[in-house]
């Protein structure tokens, strides 16, 4: 079956749009395939510098004529409904219709229509600058004198079905078989047949159309030129995904860094080597640290085999790590101290105020928290809260605004010396924007937590303030991953404190406890069992963590799923016969009421269940409670089976309804178990 | 308006190829005649430095104020940009406060455009089959004055020579055509092309004049300025009565000499940034009083350009 091949030929395409590009032209060119009638044998698209590329397999020559039979009216109807019939079928007479007898209706006409199918070269001829004109890309511009918009400058259509080109133009650019390679290696244009001609002939013209293939040769290659210097490539995705997309043909090779460079620290070396200069980081496996030496993937083969290259990038980068050093040294000037009065000048938020203002409120709030999370120099926590957004300030963070932290953390680690107290001072500086991420750190040294939680807090507590709650489209101020983090610093120090109390106001609490309830399901816990916990009311995060995960174990034992249906079902009586005496049963449970031996069990188990339930609640034996609970599944069960609740005497029916409210009392000390699914 | 010339591209002699031809490297002036004979071979107007201070080539009125409207245009020129926050009193061997950049505007953008700028490196002595030139997305905006457009860096073996800018909008007006912009950072390319580590080691005139020779002193000096010597109240005012000039020239329809004043308006916001006395607040509101002006400038030059009935018919 015949093949379309599609090659859209442009300048250069922004790497980082490449891959969605392709993936775009995949699923606008299958939909408008499938609408026009056509089940494609299968597609694929490619992306690299200069082209997007589709290959389209098992198209026919033209689409199916599609048969279609229109109903017309009665044989004896009036001429102007048979004129009309004739019209809409397309049709000069009446006899090009049939006659169809209906028992019922009887005699009508029914035409019988063909609408040819299309010839194949004719549909993509529309579907193709179609797609062309409405394609998605992030940004899209105009050139020249023309009105079209592409990501930039389209040059060139190749599109060839069946080895015949598909006749169009889109804003005078006309489709064509003719491609053409790399822009240094290439020898101009060449004329294409189908796609493994094209793919035979680009390949010769130094073009890698498959970008997994070129990310592969680059990761190779790299790790080829490592290992033959005894060293390691960092690997880094992201920015294979990213070279990737910046070279045809790629051509890796190593180039020497001045080791003196090494002195900087290793994050503003990678940094630059990475963003500013699209380098891998190589590592020196004897020494765990940076090597001096980078792998530069190069978009041309050169003829001297790369030296030139490589002395060049070795220049540019000794230029920029000289611009870090030049950083390095100016910041290291001043103090943290000294530049704390600066960040006055820095805004944070129009309505919060500048970052002086939020540095006063953490040094506040982090002197309170300490003790809560265990530091014992409360000075320190203020003093580190002080310091911790100093390093705004510096040239380092101005240039790299990701080694915000990181720099603080260095430059009082040069003031301040090596003694242990500041050592954890500089760490909280480093430590308190963390986690910034599902995978990142949680800080664990207490300096540090209260440092991470008062930042997170404050910037809380004020953007709910001024009503800036994250959205379900929007959420700028990154106001869940600050929930989230409070959540995890938490949890995993086990920090105790009556949320309420630190982050009250505007609907913040719910929104940190619905954020506590989102990770905790994304943990596994089923939305029932958070439900039935959640119900119970608590601002402590790590009581209700221990609540959920208590509640969730003693459901997987039999007693404890079996206990649910007894409870489930008890508390559907007590709402039945609630509901027929129009009011709340209620009372207390008559011993001397209670006449049958079952009856008498649950009570005294529910009397013995109640007392260890609350010695384990005030020690927050979470399991030890639910054990108590899930201890009454014998006297529940044999209460069902033998008793009637409904008895014909109203006292005892009274006593026994008692019994019922008064375990629902007892289970509700640590779930709402009505919210629980199944049972 | 005259007739574009049609591009020639015979390969010819240059200062450049004269130097390399005789083992030299290009020296710094070299570079600028060789770019100069170059883009007027493209049939550019080769221009001189605006006589205004700027933060960038592109603010010269032939780059800006040109690419609006419908008429053809090419010029190239060599601009010094001041900026007087990036001085570092001649101390920093890759930062300077003042340095030139070489412009060149092409309206329409020729359909080769990429060609003729990697055939002006290859005149300039970067070979490409020695060398790695890439197209790195790099999207260009002044907001100051309402300006964008999509390109790239260039990079030459991971440094970036130029910048490649295809406008989209001035003054916040669609360009139509659409003008091809390049920039090259002459210092950068000079190093580059010479080898040379120290912005001040630059060879100038290939007859032992450097860089740091010309431009040192300057450097020094103009960033004692910058940093310390500023008076700041006199900045302020000269500011707004730049501003009222401003204003008042675009009331008369005077949309050139209102440009320079907005221009002016620009600069003495740079060195009241540089002398570190705009607090955040401020710092915001000044730059839309720039924007407003340039703006304003830009949109009535726009008017101007619009084609009469006459061209029309």
């Amino acid at each position: 079956m015949p093949q379309f091949l599609l090659e859209l030929f442009s300048e250069e395409i922004p790497a980082r749009m490449q891959k969605r590009a392709a993936e775009d032209l995949k699923k606008l060119l299958m939909d408008a395939l499938s609408k026009a009638g056509f089940l494609p044998g299968g597609m694929e698209t490619f992306s690299a510098p200069r082209r997007l590329v589709a290959v389209v397999e098992g198209l026919p020559e033209r689409t199916a004529d599609v048969r279609e039979e229109r109903k017309g009216p009665k044989v004896d109807a009036p001429a102007q409904a048979i004129e009309g019939f004739l019209r809409g079928a397309g049709l000069t007479d009446i006899a090009q219709a049939r006659v169809v007898s209906d028992p019922k209706k009887g005699d009508f006409y029914v035409a019988d229509l063909v609408k040819p199918g299309r010839a194949t070269p004719d549909a993509l001829a529309e579907i193709v600058p179609d797609i062309i004109r409405n394609f998605p890309w992030p940004k899209s511009m105009r050139w020249g004198e023309g009105t079209l918009r592409w990501v930039r400058p389209l040059h060139r259509i190749l599109a060839v079905f069946d080895g015949e080109i598909v006749p169009f133009d889109v804003d005078g650019i006309a489709a064509s078989n003719i491609s053409e390679g790399h822009r240094f290696h290439g020898t101009g244009t060449f004329e294409v047949k189908d796609f493994e001609d094209y793919e035979a002939k680009l390949s010769a013209a130094h073009v890698v159309l498959d970008r997994d293939q070129r990310k592969a040769q680059i990761k190779a290659d790299a790790q080829t030129l490592c290992q033959a210097r005894n060293l390691e490539l960092i690997d880094d995705e992201g920015l294979l995904e990213e070279v990737c997309g910046l070279v045809d043909e790629p051509h890796v090779i190593m180039g020497d860094m001045d080791p003196s460079f090494l002195d900087l620290p290793p994050e503003v070396i990678r940094l630059t080597l990475r963003v500013n200069q699209k380098y891998f980081v190589v590592r020196d496996p004897k020494t765990g640290g940076l090597a001096p030496h980078f792998i530069i993937v190069s978009n041309v083969k050169a003829t001297d085999g790369g030296k030139k290259i490589a002395l060049g990038n070795a220049r540019v980068l000794a230029a920029r790590l000289n611009d870090a050093r030049y950083f390095w040294d100016l910041d290291r000037k001043a103090s943290l101290e000294s530049r704390v009065p600066k960040l006055d000048t820095l805004v944070f938020h129009e309505k919060l105020g500048s970052v002086g203002d939020k540095v006063r409120r953490i040094v506040a709030l982090a002197g309170e928290i300490a003790r809560l999370v265990g530091v014992e120099d409360v000075a320190a926590a203020r003093h580190a809260a002080l310091l911790a957004k100093a390093d705004l300030t510096t040239e380092m963070v101005g240039e790299f605004p990701e080694l915000q932290g990181v720099m603080g953390r260095y430059y009082q680690l040069q003031r301040g010396g090596s003694a242990a107290s500041n050592q954890i001072i500089a760490d909280a500086i480093r430590d308190h924007y963390k986690p910034v991420g599902p995978s990142d750190h949680v800080p664990s040294e207490p300096v540090a937590m209260a440092v991470a939680l008062a930042d997170k807090l404050d910037t809380l507590t004020g953007f709910f303030a001024i009503g800036e709650k994250p959205t379900g489209s929007g959420d700028p101020y990154a106001l869940r991953r600050a929930a989230l983090g409070v959540i995890r610093i938490v949890r995993e120090g086990g920090v105790r404190f009556a949320l309420a109390e630190k982050a009250a106001g505007n609907g913040l609490l719910d929104f940190i406890l619905e954020r506590l309830r989102v990770s905790l399901r994304d943990e596994g816990f089923a939305p029932d069992v958070l439900e039935a916990a959640f119900a119970i009311p608590d601002d402590d995060i790590v009581r209700i963590v221990a609540r959920v995960t208590a509640l969730a174990k003693v459901l997987k034992t039999e007693d404890g799923a079996n206990l649910v249906a007894g409870l489930k079902r008890g508390a559907n009586i007590l709402r039945a016969e609630e509901k027929k005496d129009g009011a709340a049963a209620q009372g207390i449970v008559s011993d001397a009421l209670l006449a049958e031996p079952a009856e008498q069990g649950l009570n005294q188990a529910l009397v013995a269940a109640e007392s260890q339930m609350d010695q384990a609640l005030a020690t927050e034996a979470f399991d030890t409670a639910m054990a108590a609970l899930a201890g009454l599944r014998g006297p529940v069960d044999r209460f069902f089976d033998t008793v009637l609740v409904n008895d014909a005497d109203p006292a005892i029916r009274q006593n026994r309804l008692a019994l019922l409210v008064k375990l629902r009392a007892v289970s509700e000390r640590v779930a709402d178990f009505s919210k629980l699914a199944g049972a | 308006m005259t007739q574009i010339i049609a591009p020639q591209t015979a390969p010819r002699e240059t200062p450049c190829s004269r130097a390399l031809a005789a083992g030299k490297v290009p020296s710094f002036q070299d570079i600028i005649l060789t770019l100069s004979d170059y883009w007027a071979r493209q049939g550019c107007v080769i221009l001189q430095p605006y006589d205004t201070e700027v933060g960038a080539g592109t603010l010269h009125p032939a780059t800006t104020l040109r690419a609006l409207g419908p008429k053809p245009w090419r010029a190239a020129y060599v601009q010094p940009s001041r900026r007087p926050k990036d001085g570092r009193y001649g101390e920093n061997p890759n930062r300077l406060g003042h340095y030139y950049q070489y412009q060149v505007i092409l309206k329409p953008n020729p359909p080769n455009l990429q060609e003729l700028y990697l055939n002006s490196l290859y005149e300039i002595g970067i070979d490409p089959s020695l060398h790695d030139i890439r197209f790195v997305e790099d999207d260009w905006e002044n907001p100051t004055v309402g300006a964008w457009g999509l390109g790239w860096e260039i990079w030459c073996d991971g440094m970036e020579v130029s910048q490649f800018t295809y406008f989209q909008q001035v003054g916040g007006l669609d360009c139509k055509p659409v003008s091809g912009e390049l920039t090259y950072g002459l210092e950068r390319l000079a190093m580059y092309v010479q080898g040379v580590e120290n912005v001040y080691d630059l060879d100038f005139n290939g007859l032992g004049v450097s860089y740091g020779d010309v431009f040192l002193e300057n450097e020094r000096q103009q960033s004692t300025f910058n940093f310390e010597e500023s008076d700041p109240a006199m900045l302020k005012r000269w500011f707004e009565d730049a501003e009222r000039m401003c204003t008042h020239l675009r009331d008369k329809r005077l949309p050139l000499p209102a440009f320079d004043w907005a221009l002016k308006c620009s600069h003495l916001f740079n060195l009241l940034d540089a002398r570190g006395v705009v607090s955040p607040t401020e710092r915001q509101s000044f730059i839309a009083r720039v924007r407003d002006q340039a703006k304003g400038c830009a949109v009535l030059w726009a008017e101007t350009q619009a084609p009469t009935q006459e061209e029309v018919v």
